[in-house]
């Protein structure tokens, strides 16, 4: 165990996911596949007042409530009213389903200081499509709301090949909204996007051509909003750092308790999680064989143990690794000096099959939740 | 941008500014973000909590500190640099 340093690292990230619960279906939702049945499990508020705490005193000082959606927990203004109160920055993550103009009135007064809406196309068609519900008109209503009450505000489009020429019309409709910040991500293949990854990873040319466009966009526009263009990383030919550094800056926390470096290191086989519930935060951080596992440089293997550029990437993410090679020691496979980025450019070849007879889409739901996991244990 | 010689200003009242016990410093909180702040940088942005005139920070500022001789163009510096960067946002009236 590497237990030098780590008083040098500070958790400025608190990622409070209040509940898996979510009226949209997503089929690149990044929570897990094998979805809880009930919510009995999750933490209650006094437990998360605690685990604030503990963040606080760890030196976090942005928290971002999530999910899920995590509008769906009743509790859910209290908690931002505490975390106020306790000094972190509030950030809210959400579909803008449950929003009425009434809710964010109180998000406001509990000390909201950004929020951020996800659209899943830029129509009621595409948007209703990919979120499985006819939510647009609502989510624009929400977005207007929230840029009237002065709350910052945060646009969200994920994209992928089906949504991606849209990339321009996203950006118009940001615009004319008065949107400050936009983000433009890619879907990243983990969870349910990873299942869905043939229908949904763009090729290389629509991924150019989205780039374009947002550039002509800010050429053309110099107005006040911030448009940022996430590309996947499937054709870089380096990895990028797992949430800027394993242990180093962000702490999830699910809606269980369990305590996670990123949001995906759950399928990590051979590691045990340590939850809330029996450690203090700082414990966990400070101590858990998980945040010790792979901060740092000293876990690695060939080709990145010898490599001069590994402090840059970190050998990538641990997760991405384990998903693809099955190792969560291996070289993270989208850098192009892993003996196994042949996986990347195979699963780039596979997606560009335009096949209408394939498998559809999984929608994130329970049905697909308990299909898709038991696909998983058999493999 | 904010015209310093006719608006008063003040902190983007949607930014926390706060001293970090973990960090040993202050910082400025921002939508998913944060700066850690320099001893200058925190005596000049904790005077515009409330609403003020560029003149009257520097009258103020230089009567703290009488020996800085820079300290008229190093604050208009400081204040352009904070303003595009949105820390701080001029009080219309
Ligand atoms: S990605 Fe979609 S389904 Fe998943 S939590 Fe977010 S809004 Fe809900
Ligand atoms: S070999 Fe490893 S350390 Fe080197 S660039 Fe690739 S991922 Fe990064």
């Amino acid at each position: 165990m590497l237990e030098d340093n780590n008083n040098d690292y500070i958790p400025m990230w608190l990622l409070a996911e209040l509940t898996y619960a979510c009226p949209l279906q997503c089929p690149y939702c990044s929570n897990p596949l094998s979805l809880p049945a009930g919510r009995k499990e999750e933490l209650t508020k006094e437990d998360w007042i605690r685990v604030m705490k503990e963040a606080r005193k760890l030196g976090a000082v942005q928290i971002g409530f999530s999910g899920g959606e995590p509008l769906v927990r009743k509790d859910c203004v209290d908690l931002i009213g505490t975390a106020n109160d306790l000094g972190f920055y509030c950030n809210l993550i959400t579909s803008a389903l449950p929003l009425t103009e009434k809710k964010i009135e109180e998000c406001k007064e509990a000390g909201i200081k950004h929020i951020q809406i996800s659209f899943q196309g830029s129509d009621k068609e595409t948007n209703a499509k990919f979120g499985g519900t006819d939510s647009f008109e609502h989510k624009l209503a929400m977005t207007k709301a929230v840029i009237d009450k002065e709350i910052p505000l945060g646009l969200n489009f994920v994209l992928h090949r089906q949504n991606i020429h849209q990339v321009t019309d996203f950006l118009m409709m940001a615009e004319n909204l008065g949107a400050e910040f936009v983000e433009l991500a890619n879907t990243q293949y983990y969870a349910w996007a990873l299942h869905n990854r043939d229908k949904l990873l763009p090729s290389q040319q629509q991924l150019i051509e989205a780039e374009n466009a947002t550039n002509r966009f800010r050429d053309q526009h110099k107005g006040n909003m911030n448009a940022i263009f996430v590309a996947p990383d499937y054709y870089e030919r380096r990895p990028k750092k797992c949430s800027a550094g394993w242990g180093t800056t962000f702490i999830t926390v699910t809606p269980e308790g369990d305590v996670l470096p990123c949001q995906s290191a759950k399928i990590i086989d051979g590691i045990e999680f340590p939850n809330v519930k029996d450690n203090s935060l700082g414990e966990i951080w400070q101590r858990s064989d998980l945040f010790n596992r792979f901060r740092g440089t000293s876990w690695m293997t060939e080709p990145c143990r010898s490599c001069p550029e590994k402090e840059q990437d970190l050998g990538g993410c641990r997760c991405q690794a384990f998903m693809l090679t099955g190792d969560a020691y291996a070289t993270d496979p989208i850098c192009d000096k892993s003996p196994q980025h042949d996986i990347i450019e195979k699963a780039i070849a596979s997606a560009q099959v335009d096949d209408e007879e394939a498998q559809p889409l999984y929608f994130r739901n329970t049905k697909n939740s308990k299909k898709l996991s038991a696909m998983e244990e058999g493999s | 941008m904010i015209d310093f010689d006719t608006k008063k200003f003040h902190i983007n009242p949607n930014y926390r500014l706060q001293f970090e016990e973990a960090q040993k410093c202050h910082v400025l909180l921002y939508p998913e973000g944060l700066v850690k702040l320099s001893d200058t940088a925190v005596e000049i942005l904790s005077r515009c909590k409330q609403a003020v005139h560029k003149k009257t920070l520097i009258e103020d500022l230089q009567k703290d500190y009488p020996e800085a001789e820079t300290l008229a163009a190093d604050v208009s510096d400081f204040l352009e640099h904070a303003a595009s960067e949105s820390w701080l946002v001029v009080v219309e009236d």
